[in-house]
C-alpha cells in the first residue's frame, strides 16, 4: 500500500474537512428526508439536521425521539404538541387544524443513537452550565463525529474556562479517532488528551497508538507515559489520602488510650467497648430523630457527640471508681479485670440492642464526593480525618493549657508530691480516667460512620490501638499522633502488594519485632525515671 | 541414692492429690463407661469422657501458663496461639490419614486442597503422614516459636504489660494469617472430618477412651515436668526474677535465658495440650487463635490460685464445667458470669482458690503472730 | 593528687558522659578506686551517683569515656549478668530481696558458683553451701531468720540481707546505694560497723547522703555535683571546701 499516497489523502481531507462540516446545511431538505419513511434516509436527515444550527434542530428531534413526530398526508413534517395540538416542524407555527392522517416517523436503533448524539451535541450550548458540562462529557464518551461542528461552535462561545477545557478535549477525543482527521490535528488532539491524564485519555492514547500513522504513534506514545507516570503519581497520592484516612481512623480509636493507658499508666482493656458505647449512643440518638424529629435527622451528629462523650465518660469513671482504684500498680490484674469489664459491655449492649448490626445513617454531609486535581475525596472521610485533628488538637489544648489538665499532669508525673501540693489526686485519677473514655466514646461517634456498629465494635480495634500507642511511644501524644498516620499510610501501601489480610499481619510482624528494638516506641522519653 | 528424696521433695501434700484423683480418673472413667449400664447415675457416657479429656487438655494448658505467669510473673496473652499449633499439628496429621476417603475421593489431597483447585501438597504437608514426624512438629512447631519470639522479646527485656501485648499481637497476627485460603490450612473451616488415629477410627469408644487417658497421663507428666522445674533451684531463680528482675540481674544470673527456657518449655506443653484436644474436639480452626481464648486460659489460672500449679488445672476444670452448663442453660448469662469471674478473682481473690484454701490452712497452723507473706510480693510487682 | 594508673585500680572511670534526652546527668566524670579501700560518694540529688552506678554495672550505657574494672576489663561493652559475675556487687537504693523466699534462699540464690539455667535445672542441689550461708547470715546479723520468708523482714534487716547476698557474691568491689536510708540511729551505726568489716576484704563504693555516717565510715570522700567530681579527700578536707559548702553542705 503507498503509505505516501494515503497520508495525502488524509491531508487533504482534513484539510477540507473542517469548513466543509462548518457549512450550514438545509433544515428543510433534512425535514424531506425524515419525511420519506426510509430508515437510512431518517437517519441522515438527523444529522443533516444536527449541523444545521437551524433554531428548531432541538425541538424537531426531541419530538422524534418522543415520538411526537409524524408526517402527515400530505408530506408536511408536524409536531404533536404535550396538550394534543399540532405544530409546524419547520417553522414552529401552531396548527389551527389538525394535519390529515398523521402518521409518527419510526424509530431504529441506529436513528435513536443519532438522535441522543445530535441531542448531546445540541445540550452544548444549553444555558445552563451543567447542562454543559453534562453534554460535554457525554460527547466525550459517545466521539460522535456528527457532533464536532456544534463543538467547535459551543467552544467559540463557551465562557467557562473548565467546560471550554472540557468540550476541548472531547474534540480531540473525537478527531484522534476520526479517520478524516490529519496528522497534524491528531497530534494536536494527542497533546490535549495528554494534559486529561486518566484512564479515558489512557484507553484512547493507547488506540490511537496502536492503529495511528508513524508521526501519531510516536506522539501517543510519549503522551502514554506521560500519562502513566501522571496516574501514578495520583494513585500514589490517593494512597497516601486513603492512609492518612485510616490513620484518623486509628488515631481516633488510640488517641483515648493514649490518655488511660499512655499518660496514667493504666491497661484498659475495656477501651475498645467505650468507643462501642459512643458508636451506640449515635444510634439512639439517630432513632429518637428518625421517631420523634426526621427533619433534625443532620443534626444527629452534632448531638451524638458530646452525649457519646459523657456516656462514656461516665461508664469510664464507673469503673475508675469500682475496679481500677483497686488495682493501682497491679498493671496485669488491672489488664484482666477490665477485659472482665470489657466481657460484661458487650454482653449487656448484645442483650439490650440484639448481637446484629444496627443501622446508622449518613447525614446528607457526610454523603458524596468531590474532586481535587484528579483525586476522589469523599465528604465522610474527610470529615472523620478533619475530626480526628481537631479532637486531638482539643485535647492538647486540655492537657497543656488548664488546670486540670495541669493536675493530671502532675500527678502521673510525681503523685505523692501532687497530693502533698494540695490536689485531691483520686478524683484526679477518676477525671482523666473518664476523658480518656469519653474521647473513646467520641470516637465511637465517628466509627459509626463508617464501621458496623456491632456488640464486637471495640473488639476489632482494641490490638491496633494499644499498637499504635506503643509504637508512637507511651506518654507521647504526638507520637501517637505520628503513630496512627504512620501505621495508617503504611497499611494502604501495603495492601496492593501484599492484600489486605497480608497487610496487617506484616504490620503486626513488624511492629512486635519494632518493639524488640525499641520498647518505649518512636518517642520515647529516656533516663532513669521511666525505667522504674 | 539421690533421686529418691529429690523426688518426694517435689511432691507436696497437693500435688499427691492432684496425681492420685488423675489416677483414679485414668481407671475409673473408662471402667464406668464400659461396664457399668447406661441406666447406672454413675455411668459416664462416651460424649462426656470426650467432654472430660477436652476439660483436661484445657487443663494441661493451663498449667502450662502458670510455668510463666505464675512462676516468672511473665503473662502471656498468647498461649492459645502454642495451643491451637499444636493442635494444627496434630489436624494435619489426622487430616492425611483420611487419604481417598474424602468427600471428592483425591487420594493425597484434603478436600479443602481440591475444592480451592491445588494440584499438590504444599512442602510444608510433607510428612505429617507419619505420627512421630508429627508428634515432634507438635513440640517443635509451638517451641520453635516461642523461642524465637522469647529469644527477641526477653533478650530486649520487653517485660510487665508490653510482653502481655506483643504476645496478644503475635496470636492475632496468627489468627488473621490462618483465616487466609493460602496458608493451605483449610482457612476459615480449619482442618475437620477426621476420620483415624493411628488406624483406630476417632469415633469409636474405644479410642475415645484411650484419648482420654491420654490426656490424663500428659496432664500427669506435664504436672511432674513442671513441678520439677520450679522445685529446682531453677524454680527458685524464676520466682526471684518474678519478685525482683534486676536484683537478679545484678547478682549474675542471665534473666533472660531462664525466662527463655519456661517460656519454651511451657510452649511446648501447651503444644501437648493443643494436640490431644483436636482429636477430642473433632476440629480444629482459627478462632482457636482468637485472642480472647488466650486470656480466657489466663483466668483459669487466676480462678485457681496462680502460682500453684494444681490450681491451674483445677481452675480451668471448674471454670469450662461452668461454661458448659451455663452456655446450655442460660446462654445470655454466660459472657457476664465471666467478665464477672475477671473481676471478683482479681479484686476479691488473688490467689484463687487453690492459693487462698493454704492460706487459710496456714493460718489456722501458724503460731500467733504470722503475717502473710505473698501480698507484700504481690505489690513489689 | 598523684594519678592513678590503670593497673592498679579496681575501678577506673575516665571521661564519662551521658545525656538523658539533652540533660547531662554525668559530665566528663573520672574516678578511680584503688584495690581494698572503701570510698564515700556524696553530692546533692541530681548529681549523678545513681547514674554512676547505673554505668558501672551495665544498666546504662555511657555516651563517651572509659569505664575499666580491675585494670583492663572494659565494662561498656558487657551487660548486667557479664558484670556480675566479673565480681561487682550492686545494692539498690530502696532494699531489693526476693520477698517470697526465706533468707537462707536469698542467700543461696546469691552465693557464687554456675548460673546458666541447665547447672540451675539438672545440677546437684547444693547442700554444700549450708556453712557459708550461715557464715554469711551471722555477719549480717541474721542468724535467727534464718528460715523467715524475706517478705516478713523489717526495713533494716532487708538492707543487712541484700548485703549479706552482696557478700554471698564474693565480689571484688561492692557498690552501696544509700545503705541506711529510713534506719534507724541503732541501725545506721551497726551498718557502719558491718561495712567497715567488709572493707577489710573487698573494695567498697557507698553513695550516700547522711554525712554524720559519712564521718563513721571514716574514709576517702569523692563529692559530685551535675555529673562531675566537684571534690575529693577526706571528710575534714571536703567539708571545708568553698564550693562544696556552696553547692551542697552549705544550703
Amino acid at each position: 500500500m503507498p503509505r505516501l499516497l494515503c497520508l495525502l489523502l488524509a491531508l487533504a481531507c482534513g484539510l477540507l474537512a473542517a469548513p466543509v462540516r462548518a457549512a450550514p446545511a438545509d433544515a428543510g431538505e433534512a425535514l424531506t428526508l425524515i419525511a420519506s419513511g426510509r430508515f437510512p434516509d431518517i437517519e441522515k436527515g438527523v444529522d443533516l439536521l444536527a449541523r444545521s444550527g437551524d433554531a428548531r434542530t432541538q425541538a424537531i428531534i426531541e419530538a422524534l425521539r418522543d415520538g411526537r413526530l409524524a408526517v402527515a398526508a400530505d408530506k408536511r413534517v408536524v409536531i404533536e404538541g404535550a396538550n394534543g395540538g399540532w405544530s409546524d416542524a419547520a417553522t414552529g407555527e401552531a396548527l389551527a387544524e389538525a394535519p390529515p392522517s398523521p402518521k409518527a416517523v419510526r424509530l431504529n436503533n441506529r436513528i435513536r443513537r443519532a438522535v441522543e448524539a445530535a441531542l448531546g451535541a445540541l445540550t452544548l450550548m444549553a444555558p445552563d452550565a451543567a447542562a454543559r458540562r453534562q453534554a460535554a462529557e457525554a460527547v466525550f464518551r459517545s466521539r460522535d463525529a456528527t457532533a464536532l461542528a456544534t463543538l467547535d461552535e459551543a467552544i467559540a462561545r463557551e465562557e467557562v474556562a473548565g467546560i471550554r477545557r472540557l468540550m476541548g478535549e472531547a474534540r480531540a477525543a473525537i478527531l484522534l479517532g476520526d479517520a478524516g482527521a490529519s496528522d497534524l490535528q491528531k497530534i494536536e488532539a494527542v497533546d490535549i488528551l495528554a494534559t486529561r491524564a486518566d484512564q479515558d485519555a489512557l484507553a484512547l492514547l493507547r488506540a490511537a497508538a496502536a492503529q495511528g500513522s508513524p508521526t501519531v504513534r510516536e506522539a501517543a506514545e510519549g503522551a502514554i507515559t506521560a500519562v502513566e507516570r501522571r496516574l501514578a503519581v495520583l494513585s500514589m497520592l490517593q494512597n497516601v489520602w486513603y492512609g492518612l484516612s485510616l490513620g484518623s481512623v486509628l488515631l481516633l480509636a488510640a488517641i483515648g488510650l493514649a490518655i488511660t493507658f499512655g499518660v496514667m499508666g493504666i491497661i484498659n482493656m475495656a477501651h475498645g467497648e467505650m468507643v462501642m458505647i459512643g458508636a451506640y449512643t449515635t444510634f439512639v440518638i439517630q432513632e429518637l430523630a428518625r421517631t420523634h424529629a426526621p427533619g433534625l435527622f443532620d443534626w444527629t451528629l452534632p448531638v451524638a457527640i458530646p452525649m457519646a462523650f459523657l456516656v462514656a465518660a461516665l461508664v469510664g469513671a464507673a469503673i475508675e471508681r469500682g475496679i481500677i482504684r483497686h488495682l493501682y500498680g497491679r498493671p496485669l490484674e488491672t489488664l484482666l479485670a477490665t477485659w472482665g469489664v470489657s466481657l460484661i459491655l458487650q454482653q449487656a449492649v448484645r442483650s439490650l440492642f440484639g448481637p446484629s448490626n444496627r443501622e446508622v445513617g449518613a447525614p446528607s454531609y457526610m454523603a458524596g464526593a468531590f474532586d481535587l486535581g484528579g483525586l476522589t475525596i469523599t465528604y465522610g472521610r474527610l470529615w472523620i480525618v478533619v475530626f480526628s485533628l481537631a479532637v486531638f488538637a482539643a485535647l492538647i489544648v486540655a492537657l497543656k493549657a488548664t488546670s486540670f489538665g495541669l493536675k493530671i499532669r502532675a500527678v502521673t508525673q510525681n503523685r505523692r508530691m501532687a497530693a502533698s501540693m494540695g490536689i485531691r489526686t483520686p478524683w484526679v485519677d477518676t477525671m482523666a480516667f473518664a476523658l480518656g473514655s469519653g474521647i473513646a466514646g467520641v470516637a465511637g461517634v465517628a466509627l459509626s460512620q463508617i464501621d458496623n456498629v456491632s456488640p464486637n465494635l471495640g473488639q476489632s480495634y482494641i490490638v491496633d490501638s494499644f499498637m499504635v500507642v506503643v509504637f508512637g511511644g507511651v506518654g507521647n501524644l504526638w507520637g501517637t499522633l505520628v503513630s496512627a498516620l504512620t501505621l495508617g499510610i503504611a497499611n494502604k501501601f501495603l495492601e496492593p502488594f501484599a492484600g489486605a489480610v497480608l497487610g496487617k499481619i506484616l504490620l503486626l510482624v513488624f511492629l512486635i519485632l519494632f518493639i524488640q528494638k525499641r520498647p518505649r516506641g518512636l518517642f520515647a522519653l529516656k533516663g532513669r525515671a521511666v525505667e522504674a | 541414692m539421690t533421686r529418691r528424696p529429690i523426688l518426694l521433695a517435689m511432691l507436696d501434700g497437693k500435688g499427691a492429690i492432684f496425681l492420685g484423683v488423675l489416677a483414679a480418673l485414668a481407671v475409673l472413667v473408662p471402667l464406668s463407661n464400659l461396664f457399668l449400664p447406661e441406666t447406672s447415675p454413675l455411668h459416664v457416657p462416651t460424649y462426656a469422657v470426650s467432654l472430660l479429656g477436652k476439660y483436661l487438655s484445657y487443663a494441661l494448658l493451663a498449667l502450662a501458663l502458670d510455668l510463666v505467669w505464675g512462676y516468672c510473673g511473665i503473662l502471656s496473652l498468647g498461649h492459645g496461639a502454642f495451643f491451637a499449633l499444636g493442635g494444627y499439628a496434630m489436624g494435619m496429621y489426622l487430616m492425611r490419614q483420611i487419604g481417598p476417603r474424602g468427600v471428592y475421593g483425591h487420594p493425597v489431597l484434603p478436600d479443602f486442597m481440591v475444592f480451592l483447585n491445588w494440584q499438590e501438597l504444599p512442602w510444608y504437608w510433607s510428612g505429617f503422614d507419619i505420627f512421630p514426624f508429627a508428634a515432634l512438629m507438635v513440640l517443635a512447631v509451638p517451641g520453635l516459636l516461642a523461642f524465637v519470639f522469647g529469644w527477641l522479646a526477653f533478650r530486649s527485656r520487653v517485660t510487665g504489660v508490653y510482653l502481655s501485648i506483643i504476645t496478644q499481637a503475635m496470636t492475632f497476627a496468627l489468627m488473621l494469617a490462618f483465616f487466609r485460603n493460602d496458608m493451605g490450612l483449610g482457612g476459615n473451616n480449619g482442618l475437620t472430618d477426621f476420620k483415624d488415629i493411628l488406624g483406630f477410627s476417632v469415633q469409636a469408644q474405644g479410642t475415645r477412651l484411650a484419648l482420654f487417658v491420654a490426656t490424663v497421663i500428659a496432664l500427669a507428666l506435664g504436672y511432674g515436668v513442671a513441678r520439677y522445674m520450679v522445685t529446682s533451684t531453677y524454680g527458685k531463680v524464676l520466682v526471684a526474677i518474678r519478685d525482683a528482675e534486676s536484683r537478679t540481674r545484678f547478682l549474675g544470673y542471665r534473666v533472660e535465658h531462664y525466662k527463655l527456657v519456661a517460656f519454651t518449655v511451657s510452649a511446648m506443653m501447651a503444644g501437648v495440650a493443643g494436640a490431644l484436644y483436636v482429636p477430642q474436639v473433632g476440629i480444629i480452626n482459627p478462632s482457636e487463635f482468637s485472642p480472647a481464648n488466650s486470656i480466657e486460659a489466663v483466668v483459669w489460672v487466676a480462678v485457681g490460685g496462680r502460682g500453684t500449679l494444681v490450681g491451674a488445672a483445677l481452675g480451668a476444670v471448674v471454670v469450662n464445667m461452668a461454661k458448659s452448663w451455663l452456655t446450655g442453660a442460660l446462654p445470655e448469662l454466660w459472657l457476664f458470669a465471666l467478665g464477672a469471674l475477671f473481676i471478683v478473682v482479681t479484686l476479691y481473690l488473688p490467689k484463687g482458690i487453690v492459693g487462698t484454701l493454704a492460706e487459710w490452712r496456714e493460718k489456722r497452723q501458724a503460731t500467733a503472730t504470722a503475717k502473710p507473706a505473698g501480698i507484700a510480693a504481690e505489690a513489689a510487682e | 593528687m598523684t594519678s592513678p594508673t590503670l593497673t592498679n585500680t579496681v575501678l577506673y572511670l575516665d571521661g564519662v558522659s551521658v545525656t538523658f534526652d539533652g540533660f547531662r546527668a554525668i559530665n566528663n566524670l573520672s574516678l578511680a578506686i584503688a584495690p581494698g579501700e572503701m570510698r564515700a560518694i556524696i553530692g546533692p540529688n541530681g548529681a549523678g551517683k545513681t547514674t554512676m552506678m547505673d554505668i558501672i554495672t551495665g544498666k546504662t550505657r555511657p555516651d563517651e569515656g572509659e569505664v575499666f574494672f580491675g585494670g583492663m576489663i572494659d565494662l561498656t561493652m558487657l551487660d548486667e549478668a557479664e558484670i556480675a559475675t566479673l565480681g561487682i556487687g550492686r545494692k539498690f537504693q530502696k532494699p531489693t530481696v526476693f520477698e517470697s523466699h526465706t533468707v537462707a534462699d536469698n542467700i543461696r540464690l546469691a552465693l557464687a558458683g554456675a548460673r546458666s539455667p541447665f547447672s540451675a535445672l539438672f545440677g546437684a542441689r547444693n547442700r554444700i553451701a549450708g556453712e557459708r550461708i550461715d557464715a554469711i547470715l551471722s555477719t549480717v546479723r541474721l542468724t535467727e531468720h534464718r528460715g523467715r520468708l524475706a517478705a516478713d523482714l523489717s526495713h533494716g534487716q532487708k538492707q543487712w540481707l541484700e548485703i549479706g547476698m552482696l557478700l554471698a557474691q564474693d565480689p571484688k568491689l561492692l557498690l552501696v546505694d544509700e545503705p541506711v536510708a529510713g534506719m534507724t540511729d541503732a541501725e545506721t551505726a551497726e551498718t557502719a560497723h558491718l561495712l567497715k568489716e567488709i572493707a577489710r576484704e573487698h573494695s567498697v563504693v557507698v553513695v550516700e547522703h547522711d554525712m554524720a555516717f559519712v564521718r563513721d565510715l571514716g574514709c576517702k570522700v569523692t563529692v559530685l555535683h551535675e555529673g562531675s567530681v566537684l571534690a575529693e579527700g577526706s571528710i575534714d578536707a571536703v567539708s571545708a571546701n568553698e564550693r562544696v559548702i556552696e553547692v551542697y553542705l552549705g544550703r
